[in-house]
């Protein structure tokens, strides 16, 4: 479904991006995981158009979106959500819903300026939309209420709903878990699950290798801008070059 | 039949009154309006997040588009302020391009360059008369071209407000990366408010300029740059009522404190500061006029 060819990316003299190639296969939740400064969110933002790449290439359902700029990548189908979490804290959790669905919303000048039937109709079905949405996430009964006001926690539920709204054929996680505590773990854990199963998929970066191993059905592993495994969970676990990225090498004696 | 001359005599005693003080207060009262068009230019700029300066060259622009066709051709007045508004919003789309890529200070120092640009380009034209400006332009607006003006400028931005375009400035303004990966073309956003901005300046302008009789380039500077924000800003910005408010209450300010004579300018300059200490988020804050009469009811409920 997305594949990315040899991608490299400098900033300046500095290499944070090394010939990566991986393969997000269509359905599923695939992890990317490495230690910190591995260049994790790098490949985020040049996936989602935020940054160019180098060197390389980036296809998506078989077409290069390497020079597709943001808006128009999320309008192909990719929506993603930050590691530091990025909700329009001044909106309700409604609106920042419908902000989502801003591409699926067409009506003309004229029809807005005039409160035409149109108009009336497209909005309505999309705060329908963005309360359905809520309610997958289980927020929906908080759906007036800033933004602002809500945990951690609902805060990356609502990031969710918010990314589902763009209908996107592939939704990238940007280390959904990061900062949670271990109630809220298990809970995303389960949204996420919740999200496959309703047929996306899944693209995770994440650090917390007990959540990855649980939730992901295949694993690319990042060290120094290189991938230096790729596989199954359990392939991944025994894998001694990723034990050594995580926990260095032993002395040899 | 003495009552009804007495009452004929109070009238036109009215009259007399009314006509004295329309006489002498007509401008400030188009001002009114006028003002508070300027500051839902700049609005609906800040509602996307753009700290943009241009207003005031924008309303020049207006004013002496309007003011030259109304001079020198037969066009009547709707089509004078129409192009007083065409001509601002084509030069917004042609700077805004390449200045809309800045973000805070450096748009309003880009802005205020612009507007600087502008004001040298009109003291050196022969067509706008250099720096004595434009006189005997005719007196045309009436107070009610005004009113609908104004009143179909609160429409057009509120209904903008309720729909995806105005979803989509609120989303820039709170998170640019956040906007753009939501699907919006935030670069387009942008210049769309930079637009809309520079057309309601532009007509304001033309309405200003054919009731003052004379323009000149010192009108449309810095300080009415300034000034425009001044007025957006002391109203409050979260909603349409603010910059209006705020727009009307500057204009009468400096007429209702005549009586501090020299001091006035300082007086006016400590209620500004004033509103902007204790009320940041202007004069209309609805969380904050929520709260102080939800506050009140409480407080008599405990006693």
């Amino acid at each position: 479904m997305l594949q990315l060819k040899n991608i490299s990316k400098n900033f300046g003299g500095l290499q944070v991006l090394q010939d990566v190639n991986f393969n997000v296969p269509q359905g599923g939740i695939f992890g990317l995981i490495g230690p910190n400064g591995a260049g994790k969110t790098t490949v985020f933002n040049l996936i989602t158009g935020l940054l160019r790449a180098s060197d390389g290439a980036i296809e998506f359902d078989g077409q290069d979106i390497g020079k597709v700029a943001p808006h128009k990548i999320t309008e192909r189908g990719i929506a993603r959500t930050f590691q530091n979490i990025r909700v329009f804290k001044e909106m309700s959790l409604l609106e920042n819903v419908v902000v989502g669905m801003h591409d699926h919303m067409h009506y003309g000048f004229g029809s807005l300026l005039l409160n035409l039937g149109g108009f009336r109709k497209i909005e309505a079905q999309a705060r329908e939309r963005a309360l359905e949405l809520l309610s997958w996430v289980r927020l929906d009964h908080k759906a007036q209420m800033l933004a602002d006001s809500l945990s951690y926690g609902e805060q990356r539920k609502l990031e969710f709903a918010r990314a589902l709204a763009t209908k996107p054929k592939l939704l990238l996680l940007d280390e959904p878990v990061a900062g949670m505590n271990p109630a809220e773990k298990t809970e995303l854990m389960t949204e996420i699950l919740n999200i496959k199963q309703r047929g996306f998929s899944i693209f995770m970066i994440e650090h917390d290798m007990r959540f990855v191993m649980g939730l992901c059905d295949r694993i690319a592993v990042l060290n120094f801008g290189r991938i230096i495994a790729e596989g199954s969970p359990d392939q991944i676990k025994n894998n001694q070059e990723v034990i050594e990225a995580y926990l260095g090498k032993e002395d040899a004696e | 039949m003495i009552e009804l001359i007495t009452n004929l005599t109070a009238s036109v005693g009215f009259m007399d009154w009314w006509d004295g003080f329309w006489s002498t207060y007509n401008t400030v009262i188009f001002s009114l309006g006028v003002n508070a068009m300027l500051a839902l230019s700049i609005y609906i700029t800040l509602s996307c997040g753009l700290l943009s300066l241009a207003n005031a060259a924008f309303m020049g622009i207006g004013a002496y588009t309007a003011a030259l066709i109304s001079m020198q051709t037969g066009l009547p007045f709707p089509a004078a302020l129409a192009l007083g508004g065409a001509l601002p919003a084509l030069v917004a789309l042609i700077i805004g391009i390449p200045t809309l890529r800045l973000s805070g200070v450096y748009l309003a120092m880009a802005t205020l360059g612009f507007g600087e640009v502008v004001r040298v380009i009109v003291l050196n034209m022969d067509i706008t008369g250099g720096p004595l400006g434009l006189n005997g332009i005719p007196l045309k607006t009436e107070w009610w071209h005004i009113v609908l003006l104004l009143a179909l400028t609160l429409y057009i931005l509120a209904r903008i407000r309720r729909s995806k375009i105005g979803r989509a400035f609120e989303a820039i303004k709170e998170d640019e990366v956040a906007a753009r990966l939501m699907g919006i073309n935030v670069a387009g956003y942008k210049l769309l408010a930079f637009v809309i901005g520079a057309a309601i300046a532009g007509v304001a302008g033309g309405l200003n300029a054919h009731y003052t009789f004379t323009i000149g380039p010192g009108n449309y500077a810095f300080e009415n740059a300034v000034e425009i924000l001044t007025m957006a800003v002391f109203g409050g910005t979260s909603t349409l009522i603010g910059p209006t408010l705020g727009g009307m209450i500057l204009t009468l300010l400096p007429e209702a404190l005549r009586d501090f004579n020299s001091y006035r300018a300082v007086v006016n300059g400590l209620i500004l500061v004033l509103v902007i200490l204790y009320l940041p988020k202007g004069i209309w804050d609805p969380r904050r006029l929520r709260a102080f009469f939800q506050r009140k009811p409480q407080a008599g409920g405990n006693n």
